[in-house]
């Protein structure tokens, strides 16, 4: 077992440089001269080459690559262009605000979807179960950013219930909230049910029935268990999810996070922003795979064994 | 109270009256089980036998009462057990049965147990859930693996089923079938997944099991071996009906219905010589409309006009020996 | 209480829905068709429907709201944007780029996924653990990394759409032609091609591929979906089909200043995204229920 979460830690590791290899050179390949952005029209040639050598642009590619690495190791990912200062800070004064809708619509998404998923697999064809397939389908139809659209529309604009920009009291959390939860809610209901069912129709689940185990223990321990293992695999897909949906949710809502601020330095060409958010994503997606392999040499005996 | 405990010649563990059971299907609906009455003593080992899709583990699960829901559906008749209508009961009263007083083994012991639970937590269920434990379950546990002769079952009893190989998982269930000594045991070809060899073992432990519980036994197969073994009575079963029962050496020496001869016929016999291996024409009819008379008389050698007209009648042929054909009506 | 509605099963002699004979049949998705019907019929015929040229803007009746409201006509059904341009006309054409997006990265990504799939389902070993794992890694990374790696080395537009996708969704089929491709490598047709002395290529193309068919289609119906959402969304951010194209997300994103006057630029453009992504979801379910095998019984 330890040896089996360690090859993973490894891989891991080697999969993060990999990648800020990769966003190295794409950044210097086809960004627009980072020296040219930030000098103003009137600027010299002279200034050109003060701030190229300033910022290490001079030297040779590999040179830049290793300072690049140096650097990154030290958590120094250079200054932002707009704000002037360590884009990583940049990045982290806005982290929280991501982290609070994200959380909420991953927790909601976990618990509501699961429920709504057993409960409409267990009894097919109630009311549950015609509701949670109909919210399912709703859920993974209608995108993302025209719920959200359309939520202001009629409570922001028609109705004035909830205020429609920026973040501050409880109101102005709500719809960026719900309009964040609704695909991955959806996703996970639609998956829960689908794993359950399959799970009910097994023959161990006959088997636990035949030596009257109570219903509820058989739903749970025998067939729930089983249904977790598809299940954790989605459940940690949502989090790729919520990446690009918080930069959808983000932008409609004027919600000061990160996914804002990506695409407002994208257009501003604030190519270090950007690159240290791509570095950022890309960390915590390898982590989350991270922990979702050890999760499952947890559950799964089998992985463990092998 | 009836008094019904003091003959015990006569004395019916379980009695299945006219059970229909039907599937519903896109197709239309499907009379797996039509009508089937038979009745099982106590200390009786009764093989139930015919071709796949007869009905016959469709028949095992109603008496269990866990036919899949929402297709299958047991539509009417009674099946008493110990003079108790089971059709009658709540799913409290039945679930306190099941694993008790009634319990059944199935067919494929890779995909009957639970990958993710050790068979150690397994075999505790029935115990744990009907209140049987006395003194430390774990001891418990280990004791029913060593009466199904699962060698090193101090080790064992923590391994999860993966690391058993196959025989040893029919072992694993035969303990959780017998773990609460029950009066009923079902077993749902318990061979049928087994290597020859294995399966000459798991019969010769049920037989032991039963002669030192005195359980009665439905054993449900295709095998005409395995019921030579271990039965002390036989029930053919095509298309949904019971066509005949009969104690073991009479079915071997007389059998009555042309299904069974045909049955029989089909084994191979090592040292006989013969052009081409016996097996009977044709295919067995469709459940979704079965015919009106017998359901055998299309690939009956012996059809009658009659018997494509109605149903046979059971008739008595000689004590215990019950079959239904026109063949046996006039004489 | 609420433990005996959830255990609850049905006692023998009741009847429930099934046996009635009421819910068995298969469900026929009459929404889903009429939405994909709607859909291919814009995308066909949209030089002909269409009532003006979706990128000329007739500057005097811009923001007109659609005919049924005040201050609207019926010459412009569902009203005008910005710019003059009528946005019905707008709607019936970008479902033409939509479509056309969609099939170009379906075709791009769904091929390379194919080919790799089948490479590594029937030659399995190595292989296919490399292959494997390199899906693995893939389908963890998020695609807006990738696309806005890419848009910033060759700028926003929908051709990087088109190759940001193409890189992003190949490992899903992959995955599932792999898979069919190592359970139909064991059965008995194939062996009987391989002993006839059928070469690999041979094997891989007339064999296994025509019955990986049935799946694929499934999947890339429901991929359509998927697709046409996430082409909206990107053009909405801006990261996509740029001005002056009439997709339906560019739309959106150029209607979302208007949106306290102008209601229908921003709803309209939604409407349509729904319904070509109903057509395809619910068909693609119905594809999939039929072709299901173990889905006799419900």
């Amino acid at each position: 077992m330890q040896g089996y979460i360690l090859k993973r830690i490894i891989i891991a590791a080697f999969t993060i440089f990999l990648v800020v290899s990769v966003v190295f050179f794409i950044f210097r390949m086809g960004a627009a001269d980072p020296v040219a952005i930030m000098l103003p029209p009137d600027a010299t040639p002279k200034d050109a080459r003060i701030l190229t050598e300033k910022f290490g642009l001079d030297k040779p590619l590999i040179v830049q690559y290793w300072n690049f690495i140096k650097r990154a190791g030290h958590g120094n990912f250079g200054l932002s262009f707009r704000y002037t200062e360590p884009a990583l800070k940049v990045l982290f004064a806005r982290l929280p605000a991501t982290i609070q809708l994200g959380l909420v619509a991953f927790f909601a998404a976990v618990v509501i979807g699961l429920f709504i998923g057993i409960i409409s697999a267990v009894k097919p064809d109630s009311l549950i179960d015609r509701f949670g397939r109909g919210f399912a389908l709703a859920g993974m139809s209608l995108p993302t950013f025209w719920v959200g659209i359309m939520l202001i529309l009629f409570l922001g604009v028609t109705l004035r219930w909830l205020p429609i920009a920026g973040r501050g009291s409880p109101l102005h959390f709500i719809m960026p909230a719900f309009c964040l939860s609704l695909y991955p809610i959806a996703l996970i209901t639609r998956l829960a049910r689908s794993s359950m069912l399959d799970a009910l129709k097994s023959d161990y689940v006959l088997m636990a029935r035949i030596k009257g185990v109570p219903e509820f223990n058989v739903i749970l321990l025998h067939a729930f268990r089983n249904a977790c293992i598809s299940l954790v695999t989605v459940i940690f897909s949502i989090f790729g999810y919520l990446i690009l949906g918080s930069v959808v949710v983000e932008t409609i809502f004027s919600w000061p996070g990160i996914g804002r601020l990506v695409i407002e330095s994208f257009f501003a060409r604030d190519y270090p922003v950007v690159q240290i958010f791509v570095l950022f994503v890309t960390f915590v997606v390898v982590t989350l795979n991270l922990i979702v392999d050890i999760v499952y040499a947890y559950i799964d005996p089998r992985i463990r064994y092998r | 109270m009836k008094d019904n405990t003091i003959d015990t010649k006569d004395d019916k563990l379980l009695e299945l009256k006219d059970v229909r059971t039907s599937f519903y299907t896109r197709e239309g609906e499907v009379k797996a089980v039509d009508g089937v009455s038979f009745s099982i003593r106590r200390g009786e080992v009764v093989g139930l036998v015919g071709e796949s899709g007869c009905g016959k583990s469709v028949t095992s699960l109603s008496i269990m009462r866990l036919v899949p829901q929402p297709a299958g559906e047991i539509i009417s008749g009674e099946i008493l057990f110990k003079n108790e209508n089971l059709l009658e009961k709540s799913e409290e009263e039945m679930r306190q049965l099941r694993g008790d007083r009634i319990s059944m083994i199935l067919q494929d012991p890779m995909v009957s147990l639970n990958q993710l639970l050790t068979v150690g937590y397994q075999l505790g269920e029935p115990l744990k859930y009907h209140n049987k434990v006395t003194g430390s379950l774990k001891d418990m546990c280990i004791d029913i693996l060593r009466k199904v002769r699962v060698p090193s079952p101090e080790s064992r009893i923590n391994n999860y089923p993966f690391e058993f190989s196959g025989g040893m998982c029919q072992r694993a269930l035969i303990g959780m079938g017998i773990a609460n000594a029950p009066d009923l045991l079902i077993a749902d070809e318990p061979t049928t997944a087994l290597d020859v060899s294995v399966q000459a073992q798991i019969l010769k432990l049920m037989r032991d099991i039963q002669r030192e519980s005195n359980a009665s036994v439905i054993l449900i197969t295709h095998d005409l071996a395995c019921v030579a073994q271990i039965c002390s009575r036989v029930m053919v079963m095509y298309a949904g009906k019971i066509v005949e029962k009969a104690p073991i050496k009479t079915f071997y020496k007389n059998p009555a219905h042309p299904y069974s001869i045909g049955l029989i016929e089909s084994v191979p016999v090592l040292g006989r010589r013969s052009k081409r291996l016996y097996s009977i024409e044709g295919h067995p009819p469709n459940l979704l409309d079965p015919p009106s008379g017998c359901r055998f008389a299309p690939r009956c050698a012996k059809a009658k006009k009659i018997c494509f007209e109605s149903y046979p009648p059971q008739i008595a042929l000689e004590e215990g020996h019950d079959v239904s054909c026109w063949l046996y009506s006039g004489d | 209480m609420w433990r005996i509605w959830l255990f609850k099963r049905n006692r023998p002699g009741k009847k429930n829905d099934i046996s009635s004979g009421k819910k068995v049949r298969l469900k026929i998705p009459y929404l889903g068709f009429t939405c994909l019907a709607l859909f291919f019929f814009a995308v066909i015929f949209a030089d002909v429907i269409s009532p003006y040229d979706p990128y000329e803007g007739d500057l005097i009746n811009i923001t007109l709201p659609p005919f049924w409201q005040d201050g609207g006509t019926t010459a412009h059904l569902l009203g005008t944007d910005m710019l003059g341009r009528d946005v019905l006309s707008r709607l019936i054409h970008g479902s033409r780029i939509s479509f056309l997006i969609s099939v170009g990265c379906i075709s791009f990504y769904g091929s390379i996924g194919v080919i790799l799939g089948l490479i590594s389902g029937f030659f399995g070993g190595k292989t296919d653990m490399f292959i494997m794992r390199l899906t693995d890694f893939w389908m963890s990374l998020p695609g807006i990394i990738v696309l806005f790696m890419l848009a910033s080395v060759y700028g926003p537009s929908a051709k990087t759409l088109i190759l940001t996708f193409g890189i992003m969704g190949w490992p899903n089929y992959a995955r599932i032609v792999r898979g069919e491709c190592l359970s139909l490598r064991e059965r008995d047709f194939v062996r009987l091609a391989r002993v006839a002395g059928c070469g690999n290529l041979r094997i891989m193309l007339s064999h296994i591929f025509p019955n990986i068919m049935n799946t694929i289609i499934i999947v890339a119906t429901i991929d359509v979906g998927g697709i046409i959402v996430l082409t909206a969304t990107m053009s909405f951010l801006g990261l996509g089909t740029q001005p002056p194209s009439c997709d339906w997300g560019l739309m959106l994103a150029e209607g979302r200043q208007y949106i306290t006057y102008a209601w229908w630029l921003v709803t309209f453009p939604g409407v349509a995204i729904v319904v070509a992504v109903l057509g395809f979801n619910l068909t693609g379910d119905w594809i999939r229920e039929i072709f299901d095998p173990k889905q006799k019984l419900r």
